[in-house]
């Protein structure tokens, strides 16, 4: 039933109303693959697994839009005629409904009106939010992902905003345990060299597979920027840009390997040493500021 | 007898070179970007057929085309290898006008670069057949190749914090279209009131690959 502070029932559709963006909260489905040619960033969700776990907590296609936290969570009031069924899954978070707990990784039944925060997360950094019936915030190209490279899609989250909700579909049974692994203190990321790893001097080969990196505070969607010891070039020319992968390793002029994310520019101009296989892409999107990284340096595959 | 200059786009018997790009693409590099470009229509061409199932992005470049999503790259890779690529032929992709307004900030210093008086670049430009190598910087930024060596030109010492949407721009071998506004160092000749980028329309991008492209002159407001 509707809370005491909800003068009457909503009229039109779900939606949900805005009140605490977080450091930055953003739409995210699955992305829009199948356009780099045209220039236009993959995007989505950083961490799939957790984003089609959270749709199916709540009854929804596992493609379907939700909110992405980072670092700090969300607050949004809910606005719908009959409760809505939410669920929170990647970095566990604590969740409260009008202040009251409620659980992490499960349904939770959210009535009109009632105030729906997500905060800081105990472990990792970015949470999903899923809402029976979807975001539906406007699609561009069949995805509603915020893409902050190119801006394609809806804005981040801003106090005030409204964004809608679609219709829900009936609710599953939930799982009985919802899969989750903290995340280590050490992040290791097997790294497949090439396709430039021979515009690197053995030294720097060498650096990158014995030395340990850290998050960089600088890190975002479209890259994991990370602080340790430079890697110096053997080759010094310039580099016409080509194509680029999600867990590509570029190394820009400074030296310091970037582990290009969803949001990456579709081509680059800096050598990639390696890449990161793209199932231990969604660990590295929830590695806070100042988590060690270790390159687990694999020899490149001969075509 | 073949000169050296259509030996250079004769693409069946450069060198390709296949280099790993993790587990899930390869990224294939050729001699140049008119080789690139012969590459890349061949991959279309067999796309198209049905006879290369499971490519979820193919992204050409000035000398490389990576090949996305694909469930088995050792096996592309030898296939690959088996191709005889023909040179781009003259019209192939299809053929867009873009009429261009010149009255960019930086027409004087290109033609003098060019070494003509002002009058001369709409000519100069409008009697070539441009075509769209790759996309890259922005949705709908297309990399226009086919400037004689004559044109290169250096991009502006400094980049401008914002170029207008619509500036049709040059710098090194390529020419370009600003779809929105954005900051840039590419020397703008003119401007255009076609539409480079909108996400309704299919495909969104007005200059995809593979597309011509020839620049008109439109009269002055």
């Amino acid at each position: 039933m509707s809370t005491e502070n909800t003068a009457e029932a909503p009229e039109g559709p779900a939606a949900l109303d805005v009140v605490r963006p977080g450091a930055l909260t953003t739409v995210q489905d699955a992305g829009r693959p199948g356009h780099a040619h045209l220039g236009v960033p993959r995007s989505g969700a950083l961490d799939p697994p957790a984003h089609r776990l959270a749709n199916r907590l709540v009854g929804n296609p596992p493609e379907t839009a939700v909110l992405e936290t980072t670092l700090d969570g969300v607050t949004v009031r809910v606005r719908a005629r009959t409760p809505v069924t939410v669920a929170v899954t990647g970095a566990p978070a604590p969740v409260r409904v009008d202040g009251r707990p409620a659980p992490w990784g499960a349904p939770v039944r959210v009535p009109d009106g009632a105030l729906l925060d997500i905060g800081r997360p105990t472990a990792g950094l970015r949470a999903y939010v899923a809402f029976a019936g979807g975001v539906c915030a406007e699609a561009v190209l069949g995805s509603r992902s915020t893409d902050l490279l190119s801006g394609l899609g809806p804005a981040p989250l801003a106090p005030g905003a409204v964004l809608p909700l679609g219709r829900a579909h009936a609710v599953p049974p939930a799982p009985d345990s919802v899969p989750w692994q903290a995340p280590p203190a050490e992040l290791v990321l097997p790294l497949l060299l090439g396709p430039r790893h021979d515009w690197f001097t053995a030294d720097a080969l060498r650096t990158l597979a014995s030395s340990g990196y850290r998050v960089s505070p600088s890190a975002n969607r479209i890259g994991l920027r990370t602080e340790g010891p430079v890697l110096t070039r053997a080759r010094h020319d310039e580099l016409p840009s080509e194509g680029m992968v999600w867990g590509a390793v570029q190394v820009p002029p400074d030296g310091l390997p970037v582990v290009f994310l969803a949001d990456h520019p579709v081509t680059g101009g800096y050598p990639v040493i390696g890449v990161v296989p793209e199932d231990r892409l969604p660990a590295a999107a929830q590695a806070v500021p100042g988590t060690l990284i270790r390159f687990d340096v694999r020899r490149p595959v001969r075509y | 007898m073949s000169t050296s200059g259509t030996h250079a786009t004769d693409a069946s018997s450069a060198p390709l070179h296949i280099r790993p790009m993790g587990s899930h693409a390869l990224l294939i590099e050729l001699a140049g970007l008119a080789e690139a470009q012969a590459f890349h229509a061949e991959l279309l061409r067999r796309c198209a057929a049905g006879v290369l199932p499971g490519i979820r992005d193919i992204v050409p470049a000035a000398r490389t085309v990576l090949v996305d999503g694909l469930a088995d790259p050792q096996s592309i890779a030898a296939e690959v290898r088996t191709w005889r690529i023909p040179p781009l032929t003259a019209d192939e992709g299809p053929l867009i006008e873009i009429p261009v307004r010149y009255d960019g900030p930086d027409l004087a210093e290109v033609a003098g670069l060019w070494g003509m008086s002002p009058d001369r670049v709409p000519h100069t430009l409008g009697a070539l057949e441009l075509r769209v190598a790759f996309c890259g910087f922005a949705p709908g930024f297309g990399y226009l190749s086919g400037l004689p060596a004559a044109l290169h030109l250096p991009r502006r010492a400094t980049p401008r914090t914002a170029v207008p949407a619509g500036s049709v721009a040059l710098a090194g071998e390529y020419a370009g279209v600003y779809p929105r506004s954005s900051p840039g160092g590419w020397q703008l000749v003119g401007t255009t009131d076609a539409v480079l980028w909108d996400p309704r329309r299919e495909p969104a991008a007005l200059l995809a690959p593979g597309t011509r492209v020839r620049f008109t002159e439109e009269a002055g407001r």
